[in-house]
């Protein structure tokens, strides 16, 4: 099945074809139905180390590479940047040169800054998991994503997904807009002007500023985190704001096509990005769903990349 | 329903450039009919008459730089007076600067000032609220749930934002709820050092001096902006050649772009500063004599929108004081029509042009359905001869406030009724 992704590291979803995408997903549904046993244990990754790299705090993300990384069988190291020399003015190649001397088989790395990922990648001889770099690109959450699209309604083609949020700073957008349309969604941004990047119109998606528009008949309204820093002035005036125009509550859900399905990546702000009424609401909800395929999807990921590694066992 | 009937009137309606004798009628506080024959060979039925004697009969003014002193500032002007001053004027419409205390920059101050407005002053009242908190120029305004308010406008007033980041960021953001921003024009560093226009004059006298430049530095960089973000702008008074050209040129390029001149722009210069006068102290500052014809010339040829009195009134606490002391602004509601008259009658602007610019033009910015004689648009309505001459007596202004750089001075053009929605808000005795 994953035949079809033979690439050394993962590093953005804009490089990848719709085959290699549809080959991790074909491999996470499969992560999902072991998930979901007594057992969830294999031995894939036996031997194999796993180094977690996060210069950013994360709480889910570097937990579900843990488990994921678990659950296969690696020996799998957290480190974040407070614990590492960075605070004592190493430089990031430095500390990755340090790492790829450990001999770790993949290093997961999140970044505030965006390239920062494959800059790294570039220095180690191991396979290199983009956890997130800047504004630029997630890739394992555009999967996990799709993966639960996929499991919920069937399928991706031809439906239509409403992307609301800080389309600005978000690089949970950015991986979405390129796998969704990549296996051929109709994707739309919606934005204030002052969170929405200057060229977004020539991704392949639709651009709105007024979300009433922008979610009209949608099948999948996927909500983008707003940090709370964004809405004291400097690009939104206030919460109280923020929410009443672009907050995701009954009313606008209302103008989606019936029975839409609501998505965040987390952690929500409820009652800015998203009403918790919605949030909570099981029948249109997919949040905790996100969380659960995010596993499966990584496992995927992992599994595909330990194929490549130089001695690896050729499996069937 | 009450029906007035204007006859014997000079009609003037810029929107269908109507320049003709003829009448009017006025249903339920809307015009009904209007035009040349109108009331020719039939007396009008259940009707009051007013017969207008020849005089000009147009739409009423719209003034798009009104401050007044409530809330916060009472003993300058109240939304009472202002309504006074501005029924007086032949104003039967301003836009209201967000300068109070509180500033407005809270959607229930936009409500307090429309139900304060709608029960105490004669003339419509639309509040424009703050561009940035507290007009700060730091961090943006709520635009959206202000503009849901009812606020017409955004401005930080009389004041620059001063980083080009920040206003970057409010043009866009305003551009998002398509909302009009008034922009002021006045570099902040060059301005704090100087009290008038800088040159010959302002060195004589031992004043600081405000470059030209300070405006049209501020408006080459707004046009850029305006290019990058889409923004509606309107520059709330224009005073110098300089920018002017800055202006004509963006519209030029299709930018959307307008701007205002001040009345005071129009017929004063810094000459008129005389003897350290502070009542001729006004932001911006006066100008030459070649920026002020300029800006006459701008009025002609419609680089220039509109004329506004940009209206402030200042107690003689504030105006009492050495030059450099005392605070801008000059009242100027009841002095519009005249001033704004002189660049007719000493310039020769046709008097319809002048209207425009008193009018339409900012009805249109405000998207109102006011400043034009056509059926069913608001009978706000004003009757003046243009022509009667007068000497401007501050005691006799309806205003709180009597700040005003045209005491004494000998002018032409009178307005002897004001109507609003139907119902006459001030008679000439």
């Amino acid at each position: 099945m994953t035949g079809l992704f033979a690439r050394q590291h993962l590093l953005a979803i804009a490089p990848l074809t719709r085959q290699e995408i549809e080959s991790l997903l074909d491999l996470g549904a499969e992560y999902v139905d072991l998930n979901r046993q007594v057992s969830k244990k294999r031995d894939t990754l036996r031997g194999r180390t796993l180094i977690n790299l996060f210069f950013e705090p994360s709480t889910r993300t570097q937990s579900s590479f843990e488990l994921a990384g678990k659950r296969l069988g690696a020996d799998t190291m957290n480190m974040s940047v407070n614990q590492s020399s960075l605070k004592k003015g190493e430089t990031l190649i430095d500390t990755a040169t340090t790492l790829n001397a450990m001999r770790p088989d993949i290093i997961v790395i999140r970044h505030q800054d965006s390239g920062a990922v494959a800059l790294l990648a570039d220095k180690v001889s191991c396979s290199v998991v983009n956890a997130g770099d800047g504004a630029h690109e997630h890739p394992t959450q555009a999967l996990l994503d799709a993966l639960t699209i996929r499991r919920r309604l069937g399928k991706i083609e031809g439906l239509t997904v409403a992307i609301c949020g800080d389309v600005l700073h978000s690089r949970v957008a950015r991986s979405n807009v390129h796998l969704l349309t990549k296996l051929g969604a109709r994707v739309r941004l919606v934005a204030p002007r002052t969170l929405m990047p200057s060229g977004a119109a020539t991704w392949g998606a639709e651009v709105f500023h007024d979300m009433r528009e922008g979610i009209k008949g949608a099948d999948i309204v996927m909500m983008l985190r707003v940090q709370m820093e964004r809405m004291t002035g400097a690009f939104l005036p206030s919460q109280r704001e923020y929410f009443h125009f672009y907050g995701l509550d009954r009313e606008k859900l209302a103008l989606a096509k019936p029975g839409a399905l609501v998505m965040h990546p987390g952690p929500m702000n409820r009652g800015v990005e998203i009403d918790s009424a919605i949030a909570d609401d099981i029948d249109r909800s997919l949040i905790h769903e996100q969380v659960e395929m995010g596993v499966a999807a990584r496992m995927a990921v992992l599994d595909a990349l330990s194929r490549q590694l130089p001695n690896a066992e050729r499996k069937q | 329903m009450k029906r007035t009937a204007f006859i014997n009137a000079r009609l003037i309606d810029p929107a269908t450039n109507l320049d003709a004798p003829g009448g009017l009628l006025v249903e339920g506080g809307k015009i009904a009919d209007v035009g040349p024959r109108l009331f020719n060979d039939s007396r009008p039925a259940n009707a009051d008459v007013i017969d207008c004697a020849g005089q000009v009969l147009g739409p009423g003014l719209i003034d798009l730089r009104v401050f007044t002193g409530e809330p916060g500032a009472e003993h300058r002007e109240t939304l009472a007076s202002a309504g006074e001053s501005a029924a007086a004027g032949g104003v039967t419409s301003f836009a209201m600067m967000p300068v109070t205390d509180p500033v407005i920059d809270d959607a229930a101050l936009v409500d307090f000032i429309k139900r304060r407005a709608a029960a105490n002053a004669k003339v419509n009242v639309y509040p424009c609220a703050a561009l940035t908190q507290g007009l700060e120029g730091a961090l943006m305004a709520e635009i959206g749930l202000l503009q849901e308010a009812g606020a017409v406008a955004f401005t930080d007033a009389d004041r620059t934002i001063a980083s080009t980041l920040i206003m970057r960021r409010c043009l866009t953001y305003a551009a998002n709820y398509d909302a009009l921003v008034i922009a002021h024009a006045e570099d902040p560093a060059l301005a704090a050092v100087g009290h008038m226009n800088e040159g010959a004059f302002a060195a004589r006298m031992g004043l600081g001096g405000i470059p030209a430049a300070a405006e049209a530095i501020i408006v080459e960089r707004d046009m850029r902006l305006v290019e990058l973000t889409g923004a509606r702008y309107h520059l709330g008074q224009v005073s110098t050649a300089a920018a002017l050209e800055v202006i004509a040129k963006a519209k030029a390029r299709g930018l959307p772009v307008t701007c205002a001149v001040s009345a005071h722009h129009l017929v004063l210069n810094e000459q008129d500063v005389g003897e350290y006068k502070t009542f001729a102290k006004v932001s911006p500052a006066l100008r030459t004599e070649d920026d002020r014809k300029a800006m006459v010339e701008g009025v002609r040829s419609g680089t220039i929108d509109a004329i506004v009195s940009s209206h402030d009134p200042q107690a003689p606490e504030t105006k009492r004081l050495p030059f450099a002391q005392a605070a801008y602004g000059a009242v100027g509601l009841e002095t519009l029509l005249p001033a704004a008259l002189s660049a007719h009658h000493e310039a020769g602007v046709s008097l319809i042009d002048v209207l425009r610019r008193l009018s339409l033009a900012p009805a249109n910015l405000l998207r109102l359905p006011a400043g034009r004689l056509t059926k069913g648009a608001p009978a706000d309505l004003i009757v003046f001869d243009p022509g009667a001459p007068r000497k401007i007596d501050p005691s006799e202004f309806r205003s709180r406030s009597k700040n005003s750089p045209f005491k004494g001075r000998l002018m032409q053009g009178r307005v002897s009724r004001t109507m609003v929605a139907g119902t006459t808000v001030f008679q000439a005795t």
